[in-house]
This record gives C-alpha cells, sequence and structure tokens, in this order.
C-alpha cells in the first residue's frame, strides 16, 4: 500500500527538520521594522539618550548629597551621563544594540556582518 | 470630549493600610491579578488535552510556547535554558496585560512607569546577580573596553557604568511610552468621533486603523521587552 506510507514519511521528513532546528539553533529570523519603523527608532534614540542623562544626573545628585559638594559632582555627572546617553543612541542607531563595552558591541555588529541578517532595530 | 489622561487614573477598589502604608487593592491590581488570571486559564485549559495533533487552542499555545524557547535559544543559546520560566512568565504577562488593557473601560497596568520601571530593575539586578556568580569580580571587566588606552579609563569606566545602569530605565520607558501614547491618541479620536456627529465616520475609519496599529503595538512591545531581557542575559552569562 503505497499511498499509505506517504504521509509518513512526510512526517519523518518533518521530524527530522524540526530535530536539526532544535539542535543547531535556528538562524535568526529578521526582527523587522515594527508598525512604527523609523518613528520608533527615535522614539528608541530619544529615550536612551534622556536615560544616560537622568541617570547621571541622579548619581551626581546622590553623591552631592553625601559628599555636601552641592553643584559639582551633579554638572560633571550630567556631562558623563550625556556621554553615555550619546553611546548608547549611537549603538541602537548601528544596531550594535544593548550591550556594555564598546569592544562586545563591535565584536557583535562583526558578527552580525557575517550572518549577512542584521539584528538591528528591535 | 473626555479627558484623555482620564484613563490612566489609579484608584482604590478596596482601601487597605498596613502600618500607615497604603496597600489599597486598586483597579491596576485588579488588571494585573485579571492578566495571571487569564493567562493561567488560557494555558491550563488550552493544553488539558494533550492532543499529539493538537486543537485551535493548543496549537496557539505551543505556538507561544517555541516563540519565546526560540528567542531565548536564537538570543542566550543552550545555557539560557534555566531561565525559560521567567522569560515565558515575563513575556505572557506583559503581552495579556497590553492587550487586556485595550479592551473598553478596562485599565493598562504597563502604561505606568512605576509598573514597567520595576519589572525592568528586576530583570537588571537578577542579571547583574547572574553575571556576578557565574564570572565574579571579572564581570566588572565589562565595564572597560578592551583596547582601549589606559589612560581613558577615568572617562570610559563612568560612562559605561552610567550607561549600564541607564538599562532599567530605557526598558522600562519604552514599555510605558508606548503605551501610554498609543491610549491617549485612541481616546483623542474617540473624542473627534462624538464630537462630529455624522462626519464621525471619517476619524471611526482612522481609529479602526489606529485600534489595529495598537494590537501590533501591544504584541510588539511585550515581544521588544522580553528580547532585551534576553539579550541582557546573554551579556551577563557569555561575557565578552
Amino acid at each position: 500500500m503505497p499511498e499509505d506510507r506517504t504521509p509518513f514519511d512526510d512526517l519523518e521528513a518533518r521530524l527530522r527538520a524540526a530535530r536539526a532546528k532544535q539542535g543547531e539553533g535556528a538562524k535568526a529570523e529578521p526582527a523587522g521594522t515594527g508598525p512604527l519603523g523609523g518613528m520608533g527608532l527615535g522614539l528608541r534614540l530619544g529615550v536612551e539618550m534622556m536615560a544616560g542623562i537622568a541617570v547621571g544626573g541622579g548619581i551626581g545628585f546622590g553623591l552631592d548629597r553625601v559628599c555636601g559638594t552641592r553643584p559639582w559632582l551633579m554638572a560633571m555627572f550630567l556631562i558623563l551621563g550625556l556621554g553615555a546617553g550619546v553611546a548608547n543612541a549611537w549603538r541602537a542607531a548601528h544596531g550594535v544594540d544593548e550591550t556594555v563595552g564598546l569592544q562586545a558591541a563591535r565584536e557583535r555588529a562583526g558578527l552580525l556582518e557575517d550572518d549577512g541578517e542584521g539584528k538591528d532595530e528591535r | 470630549m473626555s479627558n484623555p489622561i482620564e484613563q490612566f487614573q489609579v484608584h482604590p477598589i478596596v482601601p487597605l493600610e498596613l502600618g500607615g502604608v497604603n496597600i489599597s487593592f486598586t483597579n491596576s491590581a485588579l488588571m494585573m491579578v485579571a492578566t495571571v488570571a487569564v493567562t493561567t486559564v488560557f494555558l491550563t485549559l488550552s493544553v488539558r488535552k494533550r492532543a499529539l495533533v493538537p486543537g485551535r487552542w493548543q496549537s496557539l499555545a505551543e505556538l507561544i510556547y517555541e516563540f519565546i524557547a526560540g528567542m531565548l535559544r536564537e538570543n542566550v543559546g543552550q545555557e539560557g535554558r534555566p531561565y525559560f520560566p521567567f522569560i515565558f512568565s515575563l513575556f505572557m504577562f506583559v503581552l495579556i496585560g497590553n492587550l487586556l488593557g485595550l479592551l473598553p473601560g478596562s485599565f493598562t497596568f504597563t502604561s505606568h512607569i512605576i509598573v514597567t520601571f520595576v519589572m525592568a530593575s528586576v530583570v537588571f539586578v537578577g542579571v547583574t546577580v547572574i553575571g556576578f556568580a557565574r564570572h565574579g569580580l571579572h564581570f566588572l571587566r565589562m565595564f572597560f573596553p578592551n583596547g582601549a588606552p589606559l589612560a581613558t579609563a577615568v572617562i570610559l569606566v563612568p560612562i559605561e557604568v552610567i550607561s549600564y545602569l541607564s538599562r532599567p530605565l530605557s526598558l522600562g520607558v519604552r514599555l510605558f511610552a508606548n503605551m501610554t501614547a498609543g491610549h491617549i491618541i485612541l481616546t483623542i479620536l474617540g473624542g473627534f468621533v462624538a464630537m462630529l456627529g455624522v462626519f464621525g465616520i471619517f476619524p471611526l475609519a482612522f481609529l479602526t486603523g489606529v485600534m489595529v496599529l495598537e494590537f501590533g503595538i501591544a504584541m510588539l512591545q511585550a515581544y521588544v521587552f522580553t528580547v532585551l531581557s534576553c539579550i541582557y542575559l546573554h551579556d551577563a552569562i557569555h561575557m565578552h
């Protein structure tokens, strides 16, 4: 009965495909730009900048209260926070995402280029 | 026209106080309980039959399971497996919370920054603890870029530390901003429909489109939140 075997052959092939996928770790599908597209990316860059500045300012404010050096540490950490914010926004824009440590980010970017498929823009 | 901000108001349903701290059961808390209840009922009932050939509901549950399992495998690798229950719960909580919030008259708890920020902080603290547990003090090397001149450490290390610390904030703000903006747009458009009478059909058509977009955003933001948690987990486990 050759007809009876056909669906099971198919099942066997699909099982093999599924197992292969399970083992090697399926290749990443492109994340896609999502419904917001460029607007989403713009919003994200803004958030990254803001978060860096806010955290920098917050740390500076806290240290000032502890050390009693009212305006100085906050001013310094605001600038550092701006740097961190710009760095994060730059990473987000270039699709080297959230990795802390520029080296790690660069490696990841290199890795992504090899893959050919960008994981950018989430 | 109704106030577009009014929908975000938290009001107590069962006023409670414990030692001077207000721990009232609010509409926000009610939606969280509802989210957990819906998730539990959906996942339990859909896989109850354990059919070899899944039905519709079981297919849906399996689809979500495989989606998250695949996400974890791609972004973290085999070492990420122990964290699957947490990542899956996180995804379901945000996803169902966002979707339930789109029902008319309900409340979106993800539109409150304190909620998203606490969730992001839990992820952040957990990931940092995992990083230190796996790598010890070696984890701190993450804050200095490899190959940079040593003299630049004075500036680079604080910047990297701030950049690391700003993660929970940017993660939380992103979800909060998307949900809040979406709901405000929906309410304002709804107000136009009511104001314009017969011509309200035009904003209504637009509103329908925006509603579809909002469903997309509700799912996309749950995905973004989860995938970023996976990436942070990856960084903590496979430190470069």
